[in-house]
């Protein structure tokens, strides 16, 4: 690479002190066959991300379903264990910490999860769901336990006394709510958000991502923020990485990746978005991309998206495109980006 | 106007349960005519996909048609023998439900499944209505359709399968389509071409559609007309161009500012309907909506509002907005 073009590749990774930091990171499962399960393959969930994530920020992470987000999310804050790559948080490698010092980051990292009816334990009361991670790092016992619960239920937007009660009796929305008090329960300052609205009716989406909003600017909560509406994502993120296939193919800016993509994905990703306006969407024109994401499994050589890019030449087959600065803050992954 | 195709009375369907009783459909009227696509938007519980059940005579117990009527080209398709019913669904209304992966056999191959309405219903040889489900398979965009019709379900994706029922629903180009979420499972890649794929079906086919989902976007790229449900009624209807630029339901008012834009220049916050969904076991009295909603007058919460004439061109059930008031931010 010329020199000018690294200088510049430099300056699209601004993120001077970012919080997560992760290169070359992957997370590999096996795939087993056989009568003695021996691993014949590997399911590449995530294969090779590069990504900054900087402290104070959202940055929305969008991608089809599969291409490895929630994987992604979990290998970060290490609830999964990664195959390869490094992880950085707040300056420190946590690729291989155990015990203790992991201990003491994961109180720094929570997790929103989508399904606000699954992940709630139905026999816990609220009040012991949201306490159970104080519990598990000894923060409060006793009174001060109690008060903090009930500071916690006010704090998402619900009466303290409905502490006693249980998750069946509350609402997709409230459940998430609660959800949501738990994670904030140890203080942390990173949070990855998976998928916390898909699960609710749209009448209640916008209150949950409004009590995210205004919890982010209270605590000073940094946000990895994982959907697959890149309505929402471009809504609540100041940056957006757009995944395909186990790898990040485009980050930046909202705004920009809406006005300008530069990967040919992101562009029919976005035109493939409907928008509720009847007069903006007879006017539209799309890219209906044909067939469907590759394995993986046993993804395509070269670039990931060939298989389904309407740009790809005969050396999109041979090479794997890396990310490449377009202007600052803004990454993409293509020998033939769109204009 | 021509008559309709479709003409859908006061229909009324409730599930009795132990919680009481369920007005999952409660007084549902609208009309479809030929070749045009009507969308029927709605959140989660709001009685769209039994709307479609009880037009087909699908509703599972304990789910009972009480009242109305549903008039295809004219006939009461109430007073049909289950045969004759089962024609009218073979040949003249189809229905895409709502779980591709429930609704497609796990034990048959993709193909004879898709062939089946043309040999109950076209009385095709086997090898000709194979043949025929095979192209359908092909301009559905299933590659290599010969060799996929051999593929039993499992081997397909959701979008491929979601494909697949389509094609099933299309081989014997049935006037009327119900397509209830057909994308909802789906990418918006693969969302897109589903999508276009039913449009197509309504320009070559002439097929009507209506489209039942609860994305506002899907409805503003798919529909000529909209109805818009809560708590088992329609709460308006209209051309969809009008609703969406000067809605007349408080309801559809609020929701549609409540839900981002990927198109919008600056970041606002997003508002919210406050409260919560309805319990259709244990409505208010009055209009349904009436707890979340930020114009109610004193008698919302006393009459239950009709379905009437507001403005041009739309139909409302709200008494502010029956009054002649215009929506708009207090
Ligand atoms: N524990 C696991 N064992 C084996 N394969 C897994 C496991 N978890 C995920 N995978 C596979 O890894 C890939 C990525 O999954 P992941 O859940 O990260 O995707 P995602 O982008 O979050 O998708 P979605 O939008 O559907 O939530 C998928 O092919 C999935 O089947
Ligand atoms: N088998 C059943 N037994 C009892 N109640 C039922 C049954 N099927 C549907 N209902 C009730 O009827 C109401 C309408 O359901 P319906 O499936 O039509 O909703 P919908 O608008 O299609 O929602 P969704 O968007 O979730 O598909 C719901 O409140 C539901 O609880
Ligand atoms: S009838 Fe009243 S409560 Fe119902 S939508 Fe209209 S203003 Fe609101
Ligand atoms: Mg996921
Ligand atoms: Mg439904």
């Amino acid at each position: 690479m010329p020199e000018a073009a690294q200088a510049q590749l430099k300056r699209a990774w601004t993120t001077a002190d970012p919080l997560v930091s992760v290169r070359g990171l992957k997370t590999w499962f096996p795939v087993a066959s056989g009568v003695l399960q021996r691993t014949v393959a590997h399911v590449r969930a995530v294969d090779g991300v590069d990504l900054d994530i900087k402290a104070g920020e959202t940055l929305g992470l969008v991608g089809e379903s599969g291409c490895g987000k929630s994987t992604l999310g979990r290998t970060i804050i290490r609830l999964l264990d990664s195959t390869a790559g490094t992880i950085q948080f707040k300056g420190e490698d946590i690729t291989h910490q155990r015990g203790g010092s992991l201990r003491a980051h994961r109180r720094d990292m929570a997790m929103i999860f989508q399904d606000p009816y699954a992940s709630l334990d139905p026999r816990q009361t609220v009040g012991d769901i949201i306490g159970e991670p104080l519990d598990i790092h000894g923060l409060a016992k006793g009174k001060e336990r109690r008060n903090r619960i009930f500071e916690l239920l006010q704090v998402v937007g619900m009466n303290p006394k409905f502490a006693d009660r249980y998750p069946h009796e509350f609402s997709g929305g409230q459940r998430q709510r609660i959800g949501i008090a738990r994670a904030l329960a140890v203080g942390p300052t990173f949070i990855v958000c998976d998928e916390p609205i898909s699960a609710l009716d749209v009448s209640i989406q916008a209150q949950i991502i409004n009590l995210l909003e205004r919890l982010q600017s209270k605590f000073d909560l940094t946000y990895l923020f994982i959907a697959h509406d890149l309505s929402v994502v471009k809504h609540i993120s100041n940056r957006v990485a757009v995944m395909y296939l186990g790898k990040i193919v485009e980050v930046a800016p909202g705004g920009q990746l809406y006005r300008r993509p530069r990967h040919p994905y992101t562009g029919s990703l976005l035109s493939a978005i409907p928008i509720p306006d009847p007069v903006v969407e007879r006017r539209r024109e799309r890219v209906i991309l044909q067939g469907d994401v590759a394995s993986p499994i046993n993804p395509p050589s070269g670039c990931r998206f060939r298989t389904r890019c309407p740009r790809a030449q005969t050396h999109c087959a041979e090479e794997e495109p890396p990310l490449e600065a377009f202007g600052a803050e803004h990454l993409a992954a293509c020998f033939y980006p769109l204009d | 106007m021509s008559s309709p195709l479709l003409e859908v009375r006061d229909l009324r369907t409730q599930f009795t349960t132990r919680e009481g009783v369920v007005k999952a459909v409660d007084g549902v009227s609208f009309e479809l005519h030929a070749g045009e696509t009507l969308g029927i938007v709605g959140e989660s519980g709001c009685g769209k996909s039994v709307t479609a059940l009880s037009i087909m005579r699908l509703v599972p117990r304990p789910g009972r048609i009480v009242g109305g009527q549903v008039l295809f080209e004219g006939r009461d398709l109430a007073k049909l023998s289950d045969a004759q019913m089962q024609e009218v669904r073979g040949e003249s209304i189809a229905m895409i439900f709502q779980d591709p992966m429930t609704s497609l056999n796990p034990v048959f191959r993709v193909g004879w499944q898709v062939s089946e309405p043309l040999l109950l219903h076209r009385a095709l040889p086997q090898a000709k209505a194979l043949g025929e489900a095979t192209t359908m398979l092909g301009r559905v965009g299933i590659p290599s359709p010969e060799a996929r019709a051999r593929d039993y379900p499992h081997h397909f994706s959701g979008g491929m399968r979601q494909r697949a029922m389509i094609a099933m629903g299309l081989t014997t180009t049935p006037p009327v389509l119900i397509a209830d979420e057909p994308t909802t499972a789906l990418d918006v890649t693969i969302q897109a071409q589903i999508l276009d794929l039913l449009r197509n079906a309504n320009r070559e086919f002439g097929t009507a559609t209506i489209l039942i989902t609860h994305n506002l976007g899907v409805v503003a790229g798919m529909c000529e007309r909209v109805m818009v449900m809560y708590a088992g009624r329609i709460v308006e209807s209209g051309p969809t161009v009008d609703v969406f630029a000067h809605p007349k339901h408080p309801y559809t008012w609020s929701l549609l500012r409540s839900i981002p834009r990927l198109d919008a220049e600056r970041h606002e916050p997003l508002k919210p309907i406050e409260g919560m969904p309805p319990d259709l076991s244990a409505l208010p009295a009055g209009c349904a909506f009436h707890p979340r909603c930020p114009f109610k007058i004193e008698r919302c919460s006393r009459d239950v509002p009709a379905l009437n004439r507001v403005g041009e061109s739309q139909l409302a059930a709200c008494w502010v907005t029956q009054s002649g008031v215009e929506l708009k931010d207090a």
